[in-house]
């Protein structure tokens, strides 16, 4: 009975901490990106701004449930969800700190490769059915982009997975309590990293979006609820991807005994989300073509060769 | 600025002097009238085998003649067809005329000699209803295609007031809607080729990435852009109609929202040609404060451009710095003139106000605070990798092609031709000034960014020898014409107060003649060309802008590119709406 109440206090815990880390990225980012900007941002509902989060929440709640009337209805209702689902899926398998996780999959790494794969359904089937020329664009740069990164990245982790011999992201975490992994696997992090801006399609990989060119791309015929659907769900996947660049890299929990494991964990985590919040700040976005070709031509030759060179030291010199 | 008046003998002895008539105007630009049946023989023999060629028809327009009564020395006409071409070689003009009889009358298209005639013959058609034999694509370019008339000629109203109640019953309405529909044949486009149905996206009028309502309809095969007809005409305001019913003082107003990132650029060209057609001399002063100005709206226009430039290729932050700087440029404009974007400030004969006190500390800080915010521009968007692969290459284009189409500006410049009219035709004292002329290489959209980043450092130079050397003196010239003329003698002698008061309340008189004034503007050429019958009012004016004939240049640039490229080209043109349709 005990087990199964603190199994779901952690279920609801992380679904409850996990949406309330989206919603307060999103003030978080503005206030951030404003700062680099020379600008204000949102300062005025409640202190510093932070309940400007609710005040659009509540906003975009009583929106007007538009349906486009040439848009594939079922479909297009759809769409949204599964970003969401499919993220908040993937944080069945973080591990916060020993013993805070939904679950220890001994194939964690792998669902979490499938759950992320599945996000890229809901760029692809929201383009498509907005019947919308703009929107059938972003989908299919989205699509073709989160495809092609899902390689490298899987690719990249598999040095992860050959130096800590498991699939188990507990596991993974255990076995960087010598050295945080990032040290002898940097390639893979650098790749697994630009993969992880690229799967949610955050600048400078965009291209689904790319306001100046597409309007709002894949999402361009969404209002209301639904486009907060799609807006969560970006926040959502920059929190899982930074969650997992810890997870796989920086050692998770892991960090000197004055602060608990689970707090290290989070500073961690937001190091990158304000990495990603930096970029999206400094940098333009390339071309499609450019993008892929950047995939294809540079970062899977790259991971691959990561991926023999681990290999063959583990061979010669022993696990 | 004087011209070369030997084209004048030049076609005498190829064309006959019975053929031609020659017309004095107050510019001294060499005007001929030449008969219709010969235009496009004229126009080819001036473009391809005069010695020192005119390579550019700079302007081509119309000019309605039944109710003009200064008509002296002039070969009866109803309607007069007038070609504007530039000569790098010789740096003088040609202004070619032809003289039509009718009500609508025709004259042969010259498209097959200037590419660029073919927007401003529609325009033409669009304005006066006179019909380009020949024109490949003679439809109404500016107004919608369900316009009843033709705007500019004299009988159409200008107020609508003087049009009946607006009213759309069921059966205009239908008419209305069925010319929205799309269909690609009307615009010259095929549907499909031999392998592939061809997708046909609309960009704009609304849309991010076209600042402001200009409609371009792409024909793609994937991403790529096989075909892009621009359509323009959203954002007309019938500035060139209204000229006919304001006042010369009063229309000043008006210019300031021709190109609106410009702001005193407009009235500069506006009031020099005024000045010019009445013959005043603006004191130092004056001409010193007018440049001061002008670069201060350069470095604004271009850093707009800069920031929206960097947005459009997907850079969120520049344009926030380049909006910060804007505003110190802002709160100096707005000391001295009182207002920001449409200053209206400069006046026939000088400008509104002197400079007011403390204006140079205003300015002295500006120049030492803006070199280092250019270092920091420069490095990070025209030395980023990113931008540069989404730029180098890309929409570029020749010398050659840039004149073909009519290029102005930064846009000609870039192409490493060095041609800027403050250097090659000074006026208002710009000779007196050090500044060098950037060029570019290659002529795409890197180095035309390139030549803008640098032209703000050139400015800045500009604006720092106007703070140093400002003459001391009058802002105004004291001759008659000059609107309103200088307060502090009005009260003092009759003359004065007599020519205040009519200035003011009946608007000055301008004796009757032509005169075109062209300055390099923020986008490229922005030039006037006034018609004055003797009156308070303009009988013609046309505004010759620089981002008309760069529009009409984007799809030869932007075929073979993808959608991406066609607004990073679009971003690197720096073109403004109101600038293009007027």
């Amino acid at each position: 009975m005990n087990e199964v109440v603190k199994y779901l206090l952690i279920i609801g815990g992380v679904l409850g901490v996990m949406l309330s880390i989206a919603a307060f990225l999103i003030w978080y980012e503005r206030r951030m990106l404003s700062l680099w900007q020379d600008r204000y941002g949102p300062n005025r509902v409640g202190p510093f701004g932070l309940f400007q989060v609710l005040a659009d929440m509540i906003k975009i709640f009583f929106k007007e449930d538009w349906i486009a009337p040439f848009a594939d209805k079922w479909v297009f209702i759809i769409a949204p969800t599964f970003v969401v689902a499919a993220v908040l899926m993937g944080f069945a398998v973080v591990p916060f700190a020993p013993g805070i996780a939904v679950t220890d999959l001994n194939i964690g790494l792998l669902f979490f490769l499938a759950m992320s794969s599945l996000g890229a359904y809901s760029v692809f089937l929201g383009g498509l059915s907005s019947n919308n020329k703009y929107a059938l664009l972003g989908s299919l740069r989205g699509a073709a982009q989160m495809i092609s990164y899902e390689v490298f990245m899987s690719i990249a982790l598999m040095g992860v997975v050959l130096m800590s011999g498991s699939f188990s992201l507990v596991d993974i975490v255990n076995a960087q309590k010598n050295m945080w992994f990032v040290v002898p696997q940097f390639v893979g992090f650098v790749i697994f990293f630009i993969a992880g801006v690229a799967e949610t399609h955050r600048t400078p990989f965009d291209l689904p979006e790319s306001e100046s060119e597409l309007v709002a791309g894949f999402h361009s015929e969404y209002s209301g609820m639904k486009f907060g659907m799609f807006f969560v769900g970006e926040y959502l996947g920059i929190t899982l991807i930074s969650a997992m660049i810890v997870t796989f890299y920086f050692g998770g929990w892991l960090g000197p005994a004055f602060l608990p494991p689970i707090v290290w964990f989070f500073i961690k985590t937001f190091v990158f989300i304000t990495s990603f919040v930096l970029l999206r700040a400094a940098l333009p976005r390339p071309r499609y073509d450019q993008l892929m070709s950047l995939g294809w031509k540079i970062l899977l030759p790259l991971a691959l060769l990561n991926l023999l060179v681990t290999g063959a030291i583990i061979l010669t010199v022993g696990a | 600025m004087t011209y070369d008046q030997s084209v004048l003998d030049q076609l005498k002895e190829k064309f006959g002097a019975s053929s031609l008539h020659v017309q004095q105007t107050k510019d001294g630009l060499p005007t001929v009238y030449v008969p219709k049946e010969k235009i496009a023989d004229v126009l080819s023999y001036l473009k391809n085998e005069v010695p020192k060629p005119y390579k550019m028809l700079y302007d081509l327009t119309a000019i309605d003649e039944r109710t003009r009564q200064h008509k002296e020395n002039l070969p009866q006409a109803d309607f007069t067809v007038v070609y504007h071409l530039l000569s790098f070689d010789r740096n003088s003009d040609v202004r070619i005329k032809v003289a039509l009889q009718g009500e609508y009358p025709h004259i042969p298209t010259v498209t097959s000699v200037f590419t660029n005639a073919n927007w401003y013959e529609r325009e033409t058609f669009d304005f006066f209803g006179i019909k380009f034999d020949g024109h490949p694509h003679l439809k109404r370019l500016i107004m919608p295609p369900t316009w009843e008339g033709h705007p500019l000629r004299k009988e159409h109203p200008a107020r609508a007031t003087e049009m009946g109640p607006f009213r759309l019953p069921d059966d205009k309405q239908d008419r209305e809607q069925e010319a929205l529909k799309f269909k690609p044949e009307e615009w010259g486009l095929k549907r499909a080729s031999d392998d592939t149905d061809f997708m046909f996206l609309n960009l704009g009028p609304q849309h991010p990435g076209t600042h402001g309502v200009l409609r371009i309809i792409l024909q793609l095969d994937g991403e790529e852009i096989v075909d892009a007809v621009p359509d323009i005409g959203f954002h007309h305001r019938g500035a060139e109609k209204m000229a006919e019913r304001q006042s010369w003082h009063t229309y000043i107003p008006y210019t300031d929202r021709i190109d609106y990132l410009g702001g005193v650029m407009n009235n500069f060209a506006y009031v020099q040609a005024v000045e010019t057609l009445a013959g005043i001399d603006v004191p130092d002063r004056a001409k010193v404060i007018r440049i001061m100005l002008s670069e201060l709206f350069r470095l604004s226009s271009h850093l707009v451009w800069f920031g929206t430039f960097a947005q459009d290729i997907g850079q969120m932050s520049p344009v926030f710095y380049a909006f910060n700087d804007r505003e110190r440029i802002f709160d100096i404009i707005s000391a001295i003139t009182g207002d920001r974007m449409h200053p209206n400030w400069f006046r026939i004969g000088g400008v509104a106000q002197d400079l007011p006190k403390g204006w140079e500390k205003m300015v002295s800080d500006f120049i030492r605070h803006f070199p280092k915010q250019l270092k920091t521009y420069d490095k990070l968007v025209l030395k980023n990798k990113i931008i540069k692969a989404r730029t180098v290459g890309i929409g570029a284009y020749t010398t050659e092609e840039a004149i073909e189409w009519g290029v102005t500006g930064p846009g000609l410049r870039a192409t490493g031709f060095e041609w800027d009219f403050r250097k090659k035709r000074p006026y208002s004292g710009y000779e007196q000034f050090e500044f060098d002329i950037p060029t570019g290489q290659n002529g795409d959209a890197y180095d035309r960014a390139l030549v803008r980043m640098e032209e703000m450092n050139q400015s800045l130079r500009i604006i720092e020898q106007c703070m140093n050397n400002m003459p001391e003196g009058p802002y105004k010239s004291d001759h008659p014409v000059t609107t309103p003329p200088r307060k502090e003698r009005t009260m003092h002698d009759i003359e004065t107060l007599i020519n205040h008061f009519l200035n003011v309340s009946w608007g000055p008189v301008i004796p009757p003649g032509e005169a075109f004034f062209g300055i390099e503007a923020t986008k490229g050429n922005n030039g006037y060309y006034l018609i004055s019958d003797g009156n308070t009012m303009s009988y013609r004016t046309r505004i010759r802008t620089p981002s008309f004939a760069h529009i009409q240049m984007v799809p030869y640039i932007s075929r073979g590119h993808t959608i991406a490229d066609l607004l990073a080209i679009l971003a690197s043109i720096d073109y403004v709406l109101a600038d293009v349709d007027k």
